[in-house]
């Protein structure tokens, strides 16, 4: 009996203890459940060129708040301190390897235009701070994000490095820099720290598909980490942060059914699923997540052509069944779709299905699959011009810049929304940053219009330049263009002469050539949006919230190489003895000349004096010269020493008493 | 009968002066209708940081642009210049090349520079000739300006900086005016060349020196020894001699030639400073808009004095700026500097009597060490050379000297090519050219000088030799 009693009597204690401290842990999980929020979200697309794209999407929001004090539940700590410390409005870095191919993978939709990212790092913070601090808090900034990331990103201390653009790349941010490394490797090391941020890491949930070998095996990968901090509260509380982490992956799917196919099937897409693409799947959510979704977005244009495929008059696509006899079929079903809500495209307009990964486990993994039946064509909707750019001219001493933009396409209804939204004018920002090495002429400017050359005030409305100073500062230039509606190519032309660098500053491979970062080209008459309707308010997903941002269109261009000249790295001894030896020659030989009379006047006193009396003469004179007496004494030499000495002396002591001026004047 | 032949060979030389001239000035105009101007102007040894016009150009722009000219690292000339040449480099007349207007002006500078040579020459013989007279020594002259304005003119150095827009023939302009003005003793011309040369490329401020010999004590003569000697000689054997009133003369005027004559000098100093500060006053107008007068300072002789474009050019700065290591560069540019002061003092000391073969030597000195030389300025000097043919007939290794000049010509564009467009050679094989062109320049100012002297020594046993033939 005593037993049971004993065990009555602990449960009524566990109990009276779980009572007390219960609400206040429920409390304190409650809050913290509500403030910090986690989500975490995929989204993939099949691309035209039978690649698929899969573009992860992490968000952690911190409200401001004093009542953690440094504490947070689920936001990075890091990054918190991080906003704090440097006071951070706004801050975007990104890793990147490969190019986004604008042409074929799509140049008009919300990924491409915030997440295609030019090679290397790309870092640019708004800051909080007066003017006169911001250099120093950038500066600050990429130590820390270095030591954070475990990348170069130090270099952007140097003033050679970032910029501070104007208007052109972000409108309407006051204390902006700007800084890119195009030659920044970006690898495993990078991406783990950044998972690390996240709170189940890669361990479970959305996170665990990111196998670093299919990763890096990919065509384009871009890491971005995207925060903005509000200080919506009152004055000495932590900021309310939002911290989005995005990874961006154009993969290949390895199709199996290659020996299969046959040769009128070539043009059927590779049919792929999560677990062959990634090799992994998703078993389950990451508990801390207050969302975690998968979402298969087919474009307007792929949406059009299976519409066309089908041949059954315009069915509602959202209902079941429609894409089983479309030409795909999807292993999974989804839980809802949305069609896109689109003004301007009334005909076609993207799908979306969503995959709840709530429900899967380790026993029952989600792995979505997609197969095509039928072969299908079709294209991605691109900017609505074209940019790139790329050197002219030959040799290692000057070339020139040339950014061509070229018409995507004619028959598009871009052109009728050019007219539509802003007069007759078509609107081109370009932002170009020039490490000082390149040393641009900007007063050659050049454009040409349809192949047509035009005066650039004809072009250019607004123009913003600041040229680069040597290994002071790079040059910025940054441009707003009007073209016509109906302008089909434009190509704008800068000369440059090549800069020639002390052997120090060359980089260890310094004949590869050196890195002109990427021009930002925006269109601000275009904004990209997709817009889901019946996606539940509450809820929203931050993915497509993200969408429904009217952002301008940004492309970013190529990165260019430019080949220096360099000097010959083994010299620098030869070269320092070479020329210190001309010099040594210059001024010994021309001393030499000018004091050539003396010997000459000697020789000629010495043929005057005679031959007998030569010697004696000499000699008188030489101790008249040296005693300041008429006296010939054979002890002359020791007398004359006696005087040089103290001659000696009297040098010595000047000499040391310039020194000691010298040092209390230095003192 | 004699005078009348004389005067129409005369005649005929400078007949045959001015047909040279026209034919010049044709010959720059063909070149400056070449297209692409035969890209003279890309070429480094025509073009530096400092005088190219292409830079000049990127001022104005930016200037235009309202942001102040030396807001990038583009330009380090002179704010004045940029007022100047700035509105010639944006007009371009249709149908012709795009820079013709400043290529005229150019032409015009390099001819106005030749015809002041040849004044110079002309005032420096008539003096030359005149003290040859007093020491009894009869010397037959060759008309040395002329020729020195002919070589001016035709020398490759100069067509090709005239042709290859850049601003060197202005600077060398008002140098040249900084002698004659000194020489025909007008004392606010030479003060205005000196400031405004000074302002142009700085180095010019060491010319200071020779203008103040030569307005103190005139222009080139034998040592003023001699003609002590001479007058001693005369004054000693009075009491064997005629007639003293001419004595009295030749004392007189050995005395002048000897009297340092301080109120040229004093006033060069006060029109010098009048003109510095109206310089001065014109380019803080200038910039006053978008910068400031320190700024101009900063870029314009900062740049001159810290070596800081390294680009590579005739000079050997460049790359030695580029190699050596950080910690010893600031020494290294002390004593490059300091190396074009340090013979200034003995040069003067011991060609006093010879201001304007001083003014020549200076030139030579600081063209070779200058930070960054171009062809313009071994013209200059090349020309300046020819003024002294007489003093210099017998120069040890002219010819050699010649070939140098050729064959440096030649292979210094080859060993460009190869370095910088087929990237076959390397920085070495420029560089090499370079240091034989230092090598060759240091030749010949040592030559010259060398032989300057030994004129110097062959007049004074000339005059030893007359005197001695008056007493016995």
């Amino acid at each position: 009996m005593a037993l049971p009693l004993k065990s009555t009597l602990f449960l009524l204690f566990l109990i009276l203890v779980s009572n007390i401290f219960a609400p206040i842990i429920s409390f304190g999980s409650s809050i913290d459940q509500e403030r910090e929020e986690f989500y975490e979200e995929l989204l993939l697309r099949p691309l035209p060129d039978r690649k698929v794209l899969a573009h992860f999407h992490f968000q952690s929001t911190a409200p401001p708040s004093n009542s953690n004090g440094r504490h947070h539940h689920l936001f990075p700590k890091a990054i918190s301190q991080l906003v704090q410390k440097f006071q951070i409005k706004e801050m975007e870095l990104s890793f990147t390897q490969g190019r986004w191919n604008y042409e074929k993978w799509g140049g008009f939709d919300p990924i491409s235009s915030n997440n295609a990212k030019p090679p290397g790092v790309e870092l640019w913070a708004v800051f909080d701070v007066p003017q006169d601090q911001v250099d120093a808090s950038w500066r600050n900034l990429t130590h820390t994000l270095s030591g954070l990331f475990c990348a170069s990103i130090n270099f952007l201390e140097s003033s050679t490095m970032y910029s501070a653009p104007q208007w052109s790349f972000r409108p309407a941010t006051g204390n902006i820099r700007y800084g890119m490394l195009p030659r920044e490797a970006v690898c495993t090391e990078n991406l783990t720290p950044w998972l690390k941020l996240l709170p189940c890491r890669d361990k479970a949930g959305i996170s665990a598909l990111m196998d670093r070998p299919s990763i890096y095996r990919s065509f384009y990968h871009s890491q971005r980490l995207h925060l903005i901090s509000n200080k919506s509260g009152p004055e000495g509380m932590n900021p309310g942060i939002v911290l989005e982490q995005v990874l961006t992956v154009v993969l290949q799917p390895n199709s199996q059914r290659t020996g299969m196919t046959f040769s009128g099937e070539k043009n059927v897409q590779p049919s792929w699923s999560l677990s062959s693409i990634f090799g992994r799947k998703v078993s389950g959510k990451c508990v801390l997540a207050k969302s975690s979704n998968v979402y298969l977005q087919l474009e307007r244009a792929l949406v059009a052509k299976l519409k066309k495929n089908k041949n059954k008059g315009a069915d509602n696509i959202a209902s079941e069944g429609f894409w089983s006899e479309t030409g795909f079929e999807l292993s999974v079903r989804p839980d809802r779709v949305f069609e896109e809500e689109n003004n301007s495209h009334r005909k076609d307009s993207s799908v979306l299905f969503e995959f709840s990964v709530d429900k899967y486990s380790d026993s029952q993994p989600f792995d979505l699959g997609l197969t095509w039946k039928f072969p299908v064509i079709w294209s991605c909707k691109p900017a609505p011009l074209h940019a790139s750019r790329f050197l002219m001219g030959s040799g290692n001493e000057r070339g020139a810049i040339a950014i061509l933009l070229k018409s995507a396409d004619l028959h598009d209804a871009s052109l009728g929304t050019c007219s539509s939204s802003d007069g007759y004018k078509f609107r081109v920002d370009v932002f170009q940053v020039v490490p000082w090495y390149v040393k641009v002429y900007y007063h050659t400017l050049q454009l040409y219009v349809n192949g047509q050359p035009k005066a650039v005030g004809d072009v250019i409305e607004k123009i913003h330049v600041s040229p680069s100073k040597d290994k002071i500062s790079p040059g910025v230039m940054e441009m707003v263009l009007q073209f016509p509606c109906d302008v089909k190519s434009a190509v704008l032309t800068l000369e440059f002469d090549k800069g020639f660098l002390h052997i120090d500053e060359y980089p260890p491979d310094a004949n590869q050539g050196f890195d002109i970062p990427s021009a930002a080209i925006s269109f601000p008459n275009f904004y990209t949006s997709l817009f889901f309707p019946g996606n539940g308010s509450v809820d929203k997903s931050p993915v497509l919230m993200k969408f429904q941002e009217k952002n301008p269109v940004l492309s970013y261009t190529e990165v260019l190489l430019v080949p220096l000249t360099t000097p010959d790295f083994s010299m620098p001894y030869n070269v320092i003895t070479i020329t210190c030896t001309v010099f040594a020659l210059y001024f010994g030989s021309l001393l030499n000349v000018l004091r050539r009379r003396v010997n000459e006047e000697e020789r000629l006193l010495k043929s005057k004096a005679g031959k007998t009396t030569r010697l004696s003469r000499l000699l008188s004179k030489l101790s008249a010269k040296l005693r300041r007496k008429p006296q010939e004494t054979p002890e002359t030499p020791s007398n004359s020493s006696s005087f040089i000495s103290s001659k000696l002396l009297l040098k010595i002591f000047l000499v040391a008493v310039l020194a000691v001026a010298w040092q209390y004047y230095f003192e | 009968m004699e005078t009348k032949e004389e005067n129409e060979q005369l005649n005929k030389t400078r007949g045959g002066f001015w047909t040279w001239v026209m034919a010049s000035v044709i010959f720059r105009l063909i070149l400056i209708y070449f297209p692409q101007n035969l890209n003279l102007s890309s070429r480094p040894e025509v073009s530096t940081p400092l005088t190219s016009l292409r830079r000049l150009a990127e001022g104005y722009w930016l200037k235009q642009a309202s942001m102040s000219p030396y807001a990038g690292s583009m330009y380090h000339g002179s704010p004045l210049l940029l007022s100047v040449l700035g509105p010639l480099t944006v007009k371009s007349i249709e149908g012709q090349p795009d820079h013709v207007l400043c290529s005229v002006l150019f032409v015009i500078a390099d001819i106005m520079s030749a015809l002041l040579i040849r004044a110079t020459g002309w005032k420096l013989q008539m003096a030359y000739k005149k003290s040859l007279e007093a020491l009894g020594i009869i010397n037959r002259l060759v008309t040395s300006g002329d020729i020195a304005a002919l070589v001016y003119l035709w020398n490759p150095f100069t067509i090709v900086a005239c042709v290859g827009l850049s601003t060197s023939p202005i600077e060398n302009l008002f140098i040249i005016l900084t002698l004659y003005g000194a020489c025909t003793r007008l004392v606010p011309l030479a003060a205005f060349g000196w400031v405004m040369a000074t302002h142009l490329s700085l180095y010019p401020a060491i010319l200071i020196i020779p203008v103040i010999l030569l307005l103190g004590y005139g222009p080139d003569a034998p040592p003023r020894k001699l003609f002590l000697q001479k007058g001693y000689c005369k004054t000693g054997d009075k009491n064997s001699s005629h007639v003293h009133c001419a004595q009295e003369e030749m004392i007189n005027r050995s005395k002048e030639q000897i009297i340092f004559s301080r109120r040229p000098v004093v006033l060069f100093f006060f029109w010098a400073t009048l003109w510095s500060i109206y310089v001065l006053v014109l380019c803080s107008i200038s910039v006053k808009q978008y910068s400031s007068l320190w700024e101009m300072f900063q870029r314009t002789y900062g740049f001159i004095l810290t070596v800081e474009d390294m680009s590579p050019n005739m000079g050997v700065l460049w790359y030695f700026f580029a190699e050596v290591f950080d910690f010893f560069r600031n020494f290294f540019l002390i004593v490059f500097h300091v190396n074009i002061l340090f013979m200034v003092l003995p040069l003067a000391i011991r060609l006093n009597h010879r201001p304007c073969f001083l003014a020549f030597v200076y030139i030579a000195i600081s063209s070779m060490l200058k930070s960054y030389p171009s062809v313009g300025d071994s013209a200059l000097y090349l020309g300046l050379l020819v003024l002294f043919l007489d003093e210099l007939a017998d120069m040890q290794f002219s010819f050699f000297i010649f070939c140098g000049y050729v064959g440096i010509s030649l292979l210094s564009p080859v060993m460009h090519n190869l370095w910088i467009w087929r990237g076959t050679g390397n920085a070495n094989f420029y560089f090499a050219t370079a240091i034989a062109y230092a090598c060759l320049q240091i030749i010949l100012v040592v030559e010259s000088v060398g032989a300057m002297l030994n004129h110097d020594r062959k007049l004074r046993k000339l005059s030893v030799a007359n005197l001695q033939d008056d007493e016995s």
